[in-house]
């Protein structure tokens, strides 16, 4: 029987657990904390000694933590490319920027267990040595960075944040950035600037890889709530210990944000493949599968840049046994393990968790329209197919939905998205606002070209003239 | 106690480290670094590379000068590194070569450093590609007004359209609009349509002026360009953001609709405004000139001048420039005379003149070249002589305090004192006591010295060349029309002592000649100098005679000119 496994979410939504330090101490809170300032010394085989905040490191890395925000890299590694030779602070970030659509994790930890996440920063400045740390939060998050504000002023009151931290003489202090409302602040070097007080731009890479010259050109971690959270279960169970749980590589737990067309649309925290796709969308202890006389139509398994999914679609695996050979496993969309590496396989990503169910109702052509507007509207502009083609392909989609569609709009719009990912852009945007288009019209063609030929006809009909006189929708913001 | 056992340094200069990488197939060293915007070494990029073998990349962002954005993203290529086995070194092909991996994911050639054994692909069909796609991308929402657009000619975005687009649009939505004939300042016009925010104008204005005045607001597709609001765009380099533009959202409100680039002549010229020199290519059609525009010189102006400078061009083309040879009449009035009767009526004047009865007031407007023939005049005459001095306020960038363009040749002539001017007084007071019966002014406007009138009117000749009327050239009893330095050849030294010689874009007004020409004369009947054979010939002989400029001829002088030899006495 497939069930939740909280760990992060342990406490979160029980009864009389309250965002206070006093109520957090009392579920152990600040215990990860206290025991890694209290190791000691570790002298290896080879007489080099580790110091306890490289230990951490290292638990971190054994730990096999992915990144949570949404490109799943591994945590200890993004720790290890840190410039710590330069002579510069090291600073580290939190990414509470969560505004990928259908997200909704990092707010349940920001608001129900701040301290989880403040246990898990001071964890991480500590081990790598950082003495100055911001969360840059979502703009539209009043609630949770006044509930971050009150934390961080108890944990200074306790000792735990500020000079001398817990008595072992490390300095922290952190301090909380609200953004400006723009989704691009969630990428790593757009919310480096943004933080520096310029336009949220992304910075070219190279040369500015956070690692070496990120905020205020030094060294800077950038890392997801929930990934920090889990850095304090690190802590607190070790890296092997955390690494049993899900499956190999992708290890941990994760919160899985489920909307769209099912019963019980939610956050559910699973052990990272051990739950199937299908298990998500259709379990009662998950989604509860889809309301009565529904068929499932599509499912984007990682916020809405990630390529869609088609209801019935099957695919080829390669999967590494225990011996280290590869088999080719033929899996079913609802039988795939929701890990990163099986949905990368299958040609999309578990990108930020958020799984979007739509059933046989939707529009699918309304659906991407949706989604490409969104994108549209939150292109930073600064690289020139993003800014570009972002718009173009709302505007298209726009048309599409408003009785102009042609027959050749689904091919017409899956040039314009060939043309903006696969590194032509600065950041990954331009992957974001293009994999929907192409994944939609590539698995959904026929919606697509149906509703230009009924465009088309109607028109025709009408006396409209032929499909090239096109009555162009009007620009909303121009 | 141990001993040291490093080796010694090296002897002699530090090799520079090189590198080879392959560009389109051909290999090419470079060096491992290279200079960037600011001059100071990086790691060579891929364009820089791309350059040394003779590979364009097209690019709009990219600027030599500027910080690199990486935004346009048309300079995209593809390229590989060798591969490294499991070992972490190169695998090789069976034929000994290394074995290159594709990079699966394209790099902006401006911001990508080469690594050794690099290659790079600016010609596979991924690229050619995303050429396309990135001018597809930009050309969605030009205004495509080329015919009413003064970059037309000049456009990198009609450029790169013939050579990397597609013929055909198949853009068929509606064009996003924006602010058009926006009023950016006092020297500029953007339209917003044209701009593809390639920010180099942004980047220009802040990071090379210092004047953070320009930006962009709005988000994606509706990112406008705009200035500070109530902060029109105003410093002294405006204009260069209009030549850096890449296509037409800039524009010179001065050149605005004058004339279409392609009818313009492009001469190699210097900036006469103030003694840095700045070189520039002088825009000219029959006769009249249009534009004043910077040509690069890493030694003066890198790419770049002043507004004031750029715009000090009108007066050329001023109606009431002087264009006839004058003498005063006996009986009082002008007579217009010819050049061989007004040289043979000067060369006799002061032949006449008793030595030490001569003044001279030569201006650090002349080139070197007349400079030299005056002080070989001045010699002769035993005149007593000066510059004068025209000082101003120093920029961070490039206005100099000196607004004279040549004070230094004046200066190394002999001709001038140190500091400029301080002959001056005793120039005045040899007018005022009467000693001085003669005096020879090239290009000042002496009453603003402190020349009453009067005082001339009691000399007994008052020889004058000019390019405008003055009061001074009003009270001349022999004028002689000069040129501007648009309607002749001929060399400056600026501050630093850089020579630097400049064409002739435009025919002289009238009568008027180059004064190296009539000085050429009267040094003929004065001191039996003989024709030098133009100013090649004339150049050379100075160089000969006069130290600082020992070694130097025209022709070795080149586009970028020549430092003289001597250390220039600084100027207190």
């Amino acid at each position: 029987m497939p069930a939740e496994f909280r760990l992060i979410l342990k406490h979160a939504d029980e009864p009389g657990y309250t965002p206070d330090l006093e109520c957090y101490l009392r579920h152990d809170g600040y215990a990860a904390l206290k025991k890694a300032v209290a190791l000691a010394p570790k002298t290896l085989p080879d007489g080099k000694t580790l110091r306890p905040q490289e230990q951490l490191r290292q638990e971190v890395m054994n730990s096999g933590l992915r990144g949570r925000g949404g490109a799943g890299f591994s945590c200890g590694l993004k720790w290890s490319f840190v410039d710590r030779r330069s002579g510069k602070p090291v600073y580290l970030i939190c990414n509470a920027d969560e505004s990928e659509p259908g997200t909704f994790k990092d707010r349940q930890i920001i608001h129900k267990d701040p301290h989880q996440l403040l246990e898990g920063m001071i964890l991480s400045c500590w081990a790598n040595d950082v003495h100055l740390a911001y969360i840059y939060i979502r703009g539209e998050m009043p609630g949770g960075a006044r509930l971050l504000n009150q934390a961080l002023a108890e944990a200074r009151g306790a000792g735990l944040l500020g000079k001398n931290v817990l008595g072992t003489g490390y300095d922290l202090e952190i301090y909380v950035h609200r953004g400006a409302g723009a989704y691009i602040c969630g990428e790593e070097t757009g919310l480096i600037e943004s933080l520096e007080g310029r336009r949220a731009y992304p910075r070219i890479k190279p040369p500015y890889f956070p690692a070496v010259l990120g905020l205020y050109q030094c060294p800077t971690i950038v890392n997801n709530v929930e990934t920090l959270c889990a850095v304090k279960h690190i802590a607190l169970m070790g890296g092997a210990a955390y690494a049993k749980l899900g499956t190999p590589n992708n290890t941990g737990t994760r919160i899985v944000s489920i909307s769209g067309h099912v019963n019980r649309p939610g956050y559910y925290e699973v052990e990272v493949g051990r739950v199937t796709l299908g298990e998500l969308i259709l379990d009662p202890a998950f989604g509860g599968g889809l309301r009565p006389g529904r068929k499932l139509k599509a499912v984007i398994p990682g916020g809405s840049s990630a390529k869609v999914f088609k209801a019935g679609e099957r695919f080829k695996i390669k999967r590494k046994g225990a011996d280290g050979k590869e088999t080719l496993v033929e899996l079913d969309l609802l039988n795939l393990p929701y890990d990163f590496d099986t949905l990368i396989a299958a040609g999309s990503m578990s990108g930020s968790g958020a799984l979007i169910v739509m059933d046989d109702t939707t529009d699918i052509v309304a659906a991407l329209a949706n989604i490409a507007e969104f994108y549209a509207h939150e292109s930073c502009g600064q690289c020139t197919p993003c800014r570009e083609g972002s718009l173009w392909m709302a505007k298209a989609l726009r048309r599409l939905t408003s009785g102009q569609g042609r027959r050749e709009d689904a091919e017409y719009l899956a040039k314009i998205a060939d043309n903006i990912p696969g590194g032509r852009t600065i950041c990954a945007f331009g992957e974001a606002c293009s994999w929907p288009v192409q994944s939609f019209v590539a698995k959904f063609k026929e919606d697509f070209v149906a509703r230009g030929v009924a465009d088309e006809e109607r028109r025709a009909k009408a006396g409209a003239g032929p499909s090239t006189t096109l009555k162009l929708a009007a620009s909303p913001q121009s | 106690m141990s001993t040291s056992t490093a080796a010694p340094p090296k002897a002699g200069p530090p090799s520079v480290e090189s590198l080879t990488v392959k560009v389109d197939g051909r290999a090419i060293v470079v060096p491992k670094l290279s200079p960037d915007w600011q001059g100071k070494p990086a790691p060579t990029t891929m364009i820089q590379a791309c350059e040394a073998a003779g590979v364009t990349v097209p690019h709009y962002c990219y600027h030599p000068k500027l910080p690199v954005a990486g935004n346009c993203r048309m300079c995209l290529v593809e390229f590989g590194t060798p591969a490294l086995g499991p070992d972490r070194k190169p695998i090789l092909n069976p034929d000994g070569t290394l074995k290159i991996a594709k990079s699966p994911r394209p790099a902006i050639a401006c911001a990508t450093p080469v690594s050794p054994n690099m290659e790079i692909y600016t010609t596979t069909p991924g690229v050619k590609q995303m050429r396309e796609g990135v001018l597809e991308f930009l050309l969605i929402n030009h205004p495509l007004d080329c015919p009413i657009c003064d970059q037309a000619g000049e456009c990198k975005l009609q450029e790169y359209s013939v050579e990397y687009g597609q013929a055909a649009s198949r853009f068929a939505e509606q064009k996003v609009h924006k602010p058009k004939q926006v009023d950016l300042g006092p020297r500029l016009i953007l339209d917003d349509e044209r701009c593809i925010l390639c920010s180099r104008c942004i980047r220009f204005t802040r990071d090379i002026v210092g004047d953070d005045a320009l930006g962009f607001v709005n988000r994606g597709s509706y990112n406008t360009l705009t200035h500070y609001p109530g902060r029109p765009f105003d410093n002294n380099y405006t204009l260069n953001t209009a030549d850096i533009c890449p296509v037409g959202a800039l524009t010179s409100k001065d050149f605005r609709f004058q004339m279409r680039v392609w009818f313009l002549r492009e001469t190699p010229s210097l900036c006469t405004s103030c003694g840095t020199g700045c070189n520039l290519l002088i825009g000219s059609r029959e006769d009249r000139i249009y534009r004043y525009v910077p040509r690069e010189n890493e030694a003066v102006n890198g790419c770049w001048m002043c507004d004031a400078g750029r715009l000090n061009y009108g007066w050329v083309g001023r109606r009431d420039r002087l264009t006839e040879c004058r003498m005063r009449h006996p009986k009082g009035g002008w007579q217009v005379t010819n050049w061989p009767a007004l040289l043979a009526a000067v060369t006799e004047k002061l032949a006449q003149a008793a030595p030490g009865s001569v003044a001279l007031i030569a201006s650090a407007r002349q080139t070197n070249e007349e400079l030299y023939l005056l002080s070989r005049l001045a010699t002769r005459l035993g005149a007593l002589t000066d510059a004068v001095p025209r000082p101003g306020q120093a920029d961070h960038l490039l206005v100099c305090a000196d607004r004279n363009p040549n004070s230094t040749g004046a200066r190394v002539m002999g001709l001038a004192a140190t500091p400029l001017g301080a002959n001056l007084p005793r120039i005045l007071e040899g007018l005022r006591s009467g000693k001085v019966k003669t005096l020879v002014v090239f290009g000042e406007d002496v009453t603003a010295l402190g020349v009453e009138p009067a005082l001339l009117a009691r000399l007994d000749a008052v020889i004058v060349s000019d390019i405008l009327p003055s009061p001074t050239t009003e009270l001349a009893h022999y004028l002689l029309p000069g040129c501007a330095h648009a309607e002749k050849r001929g060399t400056f030294t600026n501050v630093k002592g850089r020579v630097q010689k400049f064409m002739k874009a435009v025919e002289p007004r009238g009568d008027a000649r180059p004064e190296w020409e009539t000085l050429t004369e009267l040094a003929r009947g004065l001191c039996g100098l003989g024709n030098f054979g133009g100013i090649e010939g004339l150049f050379n002989q100075m160089a000969l005679d006069i130290p600082a400029f020992e070694g130097l001829t025209w022709s070795k002088l080149g586009d970028g000119g020549a430092n003289l030899v001597l250390p220039i006495p600084p100027q207190p």
